[in-house]
């Protein structure tokens, strides 16, 4: 394989359900085992033993079929005092990793799909917002995104206009940056970290970073399975089911900037895993 | 009442649709069922040993079975989700409480390895899964061809209810409903009725909204 995306680094595990019997998955079509081996320790080895790089960040186990030439990218606000930091657990999807990250850049859908949480008709309009690939730490991000919300969060008490920031870090890892309802002037972090398992196939693993000291755990983790299981069925119906990156048959509108500016990322880099190459 | 919910389960689904649909409050107590295996905990053990939700309280009662709870909120708020209490209609009834069991555990089942990577044999569970489908369909066909739309006659009873969620979440399973026209029918019956929420994978009908233009005039 001479996709890059190899060199990249993967979440594989929930860091604190993994136990010493750990956990047999997949890594880009490659069986790997990963485990627990002391109370700060991981492993990770392919099927023949080899050992494989882990990190133990963002709640998650991360590892790497190649040889990552980066460090796994930073989330400065993860380390901030006094944010709750959520594991939302593993859900599995039927489509291509990319596809996933995608769909989690989208705002247009958000009425449709996440009916008066996300968004409600008739709020339909995504206003101009700003899209770049920045250039010093090769990531996408959009910005000055806004959109109203009926239940923007678990600790919103109703309708606000959300302000977003979208950033892609990394191919299969996306994160948001959204008005914190208790904490105007701060941001709240989602996160999508994507395990590619197959090109058609993914274990998402969201995890959270807010400033909410009102909601219990449990709410917190069921929000936000509530809305990543709303796309899940989306997801696993769309066509072709590889995320194309040469314009084709998709007509993208003003709304979709962020995805152009995603695909041509990774058409620059050549990020191909779950990609469609020749226009349908 | 209290219920003791997880917001991806379908049985607890079934239990919060009936309550609405009948105007029935319900206090909600959200269990981390995953990825935390709360249901598992000594403290809700203790409530129900089958280590299963939903649990529904009220006062003295606990139940821990969505049928016995769909039954009691019918009989307490909206007796006419019990039918109209005909002796072959209530048996039939009861029948298809009970096949709703089959359901939760092939469907139900196949959905929680696909979609949470819970321990099951995919192909197996998928192929009953897909048998309980094929019963169903040829139920409701006959039913349409009566001129009725819902599992026991024209109006929907709790028997629908207990059927219906698993049936409509079987795609998370990897099993398709497109060879099941009635079935589809059926669900979007269901989905149509006055007072239906939705829960994640099973989305509104949209189209039956009234358009925005009229709401915002």
């Amino acid at each position: 394989m001479s996709d890059p995306m190899i060199d990249e680094w993967y979440p594989v595990a929930l860091f604190s359900k993994l136990d010493a019997a750990g956990r047999d998955t997949l890594l880009m079509g490659h069986p790997i085992h990963v485990a627990r081996t002391g109370s700060e320790r991981v492993a990770a080895t392919e099927a023949d033993g080899r050992s494989l790089p882990v990190r133990i960040r963002y709640g998650h186990v991360w590892t790497s079929l190649g040889e990552p030439k980066k460090e796994l990218f930073d989330i400065p606000e993860a380390d901030e005092p006094g944010r709750r930091l959520v594991d939302v657990g593993v859900v599995r999807v039927r489509c291509s990793p990319l596809r996933a990250v995608e769909n989690f850049l989208d705002i247009a859908h958000f009425p449709f799909v996440h009916t008066d949480i996300l968004g409600a008709e008739p709020h339909t309009e995504v206003e101009k917002y700003d899209v770049e690939i920045r250039e010093k730490e090769d990531e996408v991000w959009a910005t000055k995104v806004k959109f109203f919300q009926p239940q923007a969060a678990k600790s919103a008490a109703g309708g606000i206009t959300t302000d977003y920031m979208y950033r892609v870090p990394a191919p299969t890892c996306s994160v948001l940056y959204k008005t914190c309802p208790p904490r105007p002037g701060e941001w709240d972090v989602i996160t999508l970290f994507v395990q590619p398992l197959t090109e058609e196939l993914c274990d998402v693993w969201p995890w959270m970073a807010l400033y909410d000291d009102e909601a219990d755990m449990t709410d917190l983790i069921h929000f936000q399975q509530m809305i990543f299981l709303q796309d899940r069925s989306i997801l696993e119906n769309q066509i072709p089911r590889r995320l194309p990156l040469d314009p084709g048959m998709e007509i993208p509108t003003r709304a979709d900037m962020t995805s152009v500016a995603y695909r041509r990322w990774l058409k620059r880099h050549n990020y191909t895993y779950g990609a469609q190459l020749v226009a349908q | 009442m209290k219920l003791y919910d997880y917001i991806l389960s379908p049985s607890c689904y079934k239990v919060r649709l009936l309550a609405a649909l009948t105007g029935t409050q319900l206090t909600l107590r959200p269990v981390d069922f995953h990825p935390g295996g709360e249901h598992l905990s000594p403290a809700l053990l203790a409530l129900n040993p089958a280590g299963s939700i939903p649990i529904l309280e009220d006062g003295e009662l606990v139940l821990t079975e969505s049928s016995a709870m769909l039954v009691y909120i019918a009989a307490k708020a909206a007796p006419e989700w019990l039918g109209s209490g005909d002796p072959a209609e209530s048996a039939q009834i009861q029948q298809w409480l009970s096949f709703s069991h089959r359901l939760t555990a092939s469907l139900g089942g196949a959905r929680l390895v696909e979609m949470l990577l819970r321990p099951g044999d995919l192909a197996a569970l998928q192929a009953s899964g897909v048998k309980a489908l094929r019963e169903l369909e040829a139920a409701l066909a006959v039913q349409r061809m009566k001129g009725d739309i819902f599992l026991t006659g024209s109006k929907p009873t709790v028997a629908d209810i207990a059927c219906f969620p698993y049936v409509a979440l079987a795609p998370d399973g990897s099993i398709a409903l497109d060879p099941y026209p009635s079935i589809r029918l059926w669900l979007r019956a269901v989905r149509a009725l006055d007072g239906f929420i939705e829960m994640p994978g099973i989305h509104r009908l949209h189209e039956l909204k009234p358009e925005p233009a009229k709401e915002t005039a």
